[in-house]
């Protein structure tokens, strides 16, 4: 124990020291992903897509729908700026697969974040309150769960026509059920800790409860199934822009680029290749990211 | 050791009545058509607490001590019975009166680092109750607080940002100690705080409660198994078996005669740092487990495991019989025994 003098030291110096600044889990986390090659080499290969995404238009004095009537259907030719070659139509295929990130990236981003921000909430809620709301909320992600999601996807063209927004909402509404799965299953080993009945017992609401106590500690495997979401999320929309129900022409994305390459597979490969190429890199680049994370985050894991 | 000297009662009135306070958790029963049997972890418990008091709440495992703490603080809503803080009745209240009476009423728990949220900074958990109880104190107002109760329960102030994971299991005891007394409640409910402690860190926690106590004229529940601590703090202490008191009285009387055949038992188990005494004196040992308490037994819920439990054991339930000013026993023989 302290004797007094110590004690009355202690209290003068309080505010007189400088803090030390604490090590948080997070930053623990991010000093050991940084650590990781993979992840750190799959995060320069991403910005450098994503960057040749933003600026394209600066990269080649073709614009995306212009027809060089030149040169319809040529292979990769530095002379003449096609790099990539052209397409059927005789457009810039350089610009049109970097459009193409524009939208597939963007289409992985957003629906992954209507997922995030629908599955963590709804997930802490129904984890957190358990019981009888926990047993509707699951069962209506379950009955959900089941509709077929080419069916639902088919509807909401048939009724609302074919929107780059409509791709976002839904694969977001589907991508939310696993997230919310998987959010709910680590609350309800959460909320007995006893840090949370601290809280209760301090009277915080359970409103903040979640929110201050509960998410944070569930990211952790939200962010790693995040990385995981946004190569699917990707790969859907490819897959739907294959069967001709993504976006609209004369915008394009990977999906709709790779269909295109395939037709014409044997005349002309490079409309299939470079498409093709920049896919696989980003989902590679996205999986060992978040193999890397969840490392990181969860290093007794390993 | 500091001598401990019991506030006196009948100048106060007490801080908190428990009467006949009842936990059943319904257990499904097996079968499509089989009813849900209740688990009695609490049965029936009566006591009072004064104002400065330490009561002391020592039992084997699973005998509902834990129990009782959180149904006193209503995290474990009660079946039944009353609990009366400051006169009132707080069992089943809303939960909106309820919220405003947690700023008198905290909880200290056995495992330090698990009662502390390991993504937040100490500061924003010292912080927490402030926050909530007192939005109206500015952020540099919080930080001095909070600074000053580190100062107070024997942590560098300047450690105000760092994580729980980087503090030592006794730093933990005292950052939750810290977040406990942030408020200056009345009560707090201390379970088994010491009891995931290497014994010369218990040693200081337990004088810091000892001194908080003094300082803030605090009430305590001081839930544990160890009954060397428990004679160190505690004025009055309460034994518990299968959610039944067994025994109430104050702490000398209690170790100097104890009148029940658990709490003999119980007392004579407590090892005695003299090998002479030690190997000399009388050995109590108790045979058989804790019954389950789904089937609790018929009449005394002890008569299985105590050595004088005679046929009016399996049909009477005792009461609690005063047998001194500062003694009360569930017994039919403590006169005989």
């Amino acid at each position: 124990m302290m004797n007094k003098s110590e004690k009355t030291a202690l209290l003068q110096s309080a505010g007189a020291t400088k803090e030390i600044e604490g090590r948080s889990l997070w930053r623990d986390a991010r000093i050991r992903l940084f650590r990781n090659k993979a992840a750190v080499g799959s995060m320069i290969i991403l910005g450098i897509i994503t960057l040749l995404a933003i600026i394209a238009p600066l990269l080649s004095p073709y614009a995306y729908d212009q027809i060089d009537w030149g040169y319809i259907q040529e292979g990769p030719n530095w002379e003449n700026g096609h790099i990539f070659g052209t397409d059927g139509n005789g457009r810039d295929l350089f610009v049109r697969v970097l459009y193409g990130a524009r939208v597939s990236l963007a289409v992985g981003l957003l629906a992954t974040a209507v997922s995030l921000i629908i599955g963590v909430t709804y997930g802490a809620i129904a984890g957190y309150f358990g019981g009888k709301i926990d047993s509707i909320m699951m069962r209506f992600v379950d009955v959900l769960y089941s509709l077929p999601f080419m069916f639902f996807v088919i509807m909401l063209m048939v009724v609302f026509g074919r929107n780059i927004f409509l791709i976002f909402v839904a694969l977001g509404a589907v991508e939310w059920l696993t997230m919310a799965r998987i959010v709910r299953g680590q609350t309800l080993s959460l909320r007995r800790r006893e840090f949370i009945e601290a809280a209760h017992a301090t009277g915080v609401s359970n409103f903040k409860i979640i929110f201050r106590h509960v998410i944070p500690n569930v990211l952790g495997p939200v962010i790693v199934y995040m990385t995981l979401t946004i190569p699917q999320v990707i790969l859907t929309e490819s897959f739907l822009s294959f069967l001709g129900l993504g976006v609209q022409e004369p915008l394009t994305s990977w999906g709709v680029l790779i269909s295109e390459g395939a037709k014409v597979i044997e005349a002309s490969t490079w409309m299939l290749i470079y498409p093709a190429v920049f896919l696989a890199l980003t989902l590679f680049c996205f999986n060992f990211i978040g193999d890397g994370l969840r490392d990181a985050l969860d290093p007794k894991d390993r | 050791m500091t001598a401990m000297t019991a506030p006196d009662k009948r100048d106060n009135a007490p801080i908190l009545s428990v009467r006949d306070l009842k936990v059943h958790f319904p257990i499904p029963g097996k079968g499509p058509f089989a009813k849900d049997r209740p688990l009695k972890a609490v049965d029936g418990v009566n006591f009072d607490l004064f104002p400065g008091e330490t009561l002391g709440v020592v039992g084997e495992s699973g005998c509902g001590k834990s129990t009782l703490g959180r149904a006193i603080l209503q995290l474990i809503a009660p079946s039944g019975g009353q609990v009366a803080w400051l006169g009132k009745d707080i069992v089943g209240i809303p939960h909106r009166d309820m919220q405003p009476l947690r700023r008198d009423l905290q909880i200290i728990f056995q495992d330090p680092l698990a009662s502390l949220n390991p993504r937040m900074t100490i500061g924003e958990i010292i912080a927490e109750p402030l926050v909530t109880h007192k939005p109206e104190l500015g952020k540099d107002e919080i930080k001095t607080r909070v600074k000053r109760m580190m100062a107070r329960v024997g942590l560098l102030p300047q450690m105000i940002n760092r994580y729980p994971h980087e503090f030592s299991g006794g730093q933990c005891q005292r950052i939750g100690i810290a977040r406990a007394m942030i408020l200056e409640p009345k009560l707090i409910v201390c379970d088994e705080p010491v009891s995931a402690l290497d014994v010369s860190i218990q040693a200081q926690i337990v004088n810091l409660l000892q001194e908080l106590q003094r300082e803030f004229d605090l009430s305590l529940i001081f839930i544990s198994h160890d009954l060397s601590i428990v004679r160190h703090i505690c004025h009055r202490i309460m034994v518990l078996y299968l959610g039944n008191v067994m025994e109430l009285a104050d702490r000398d009387s209690i170790y100097a005669a104890p009148r029940h055949p658990y709490t003999k038992a119980l007392i004579s188990a407590v090892p005695i740092p003299d090998p002479e005494i030690e190997r000399n004196k009388e050995r109590i040992v108790l045979t058989g487990d804790l019954p389950s308490p789904l089937s609790p037994p018929s009449g005394c819920v002890f008569r299985t495991r105590c050595p004088f439990a005679q046929e009016k054991c399996a049909t009477d339930v005792p009461t609690i019989d005063r047998v001194s000013e500062t003694q009360e026993v569930a017994c039919h023989f403590h006169d005989s025994i």
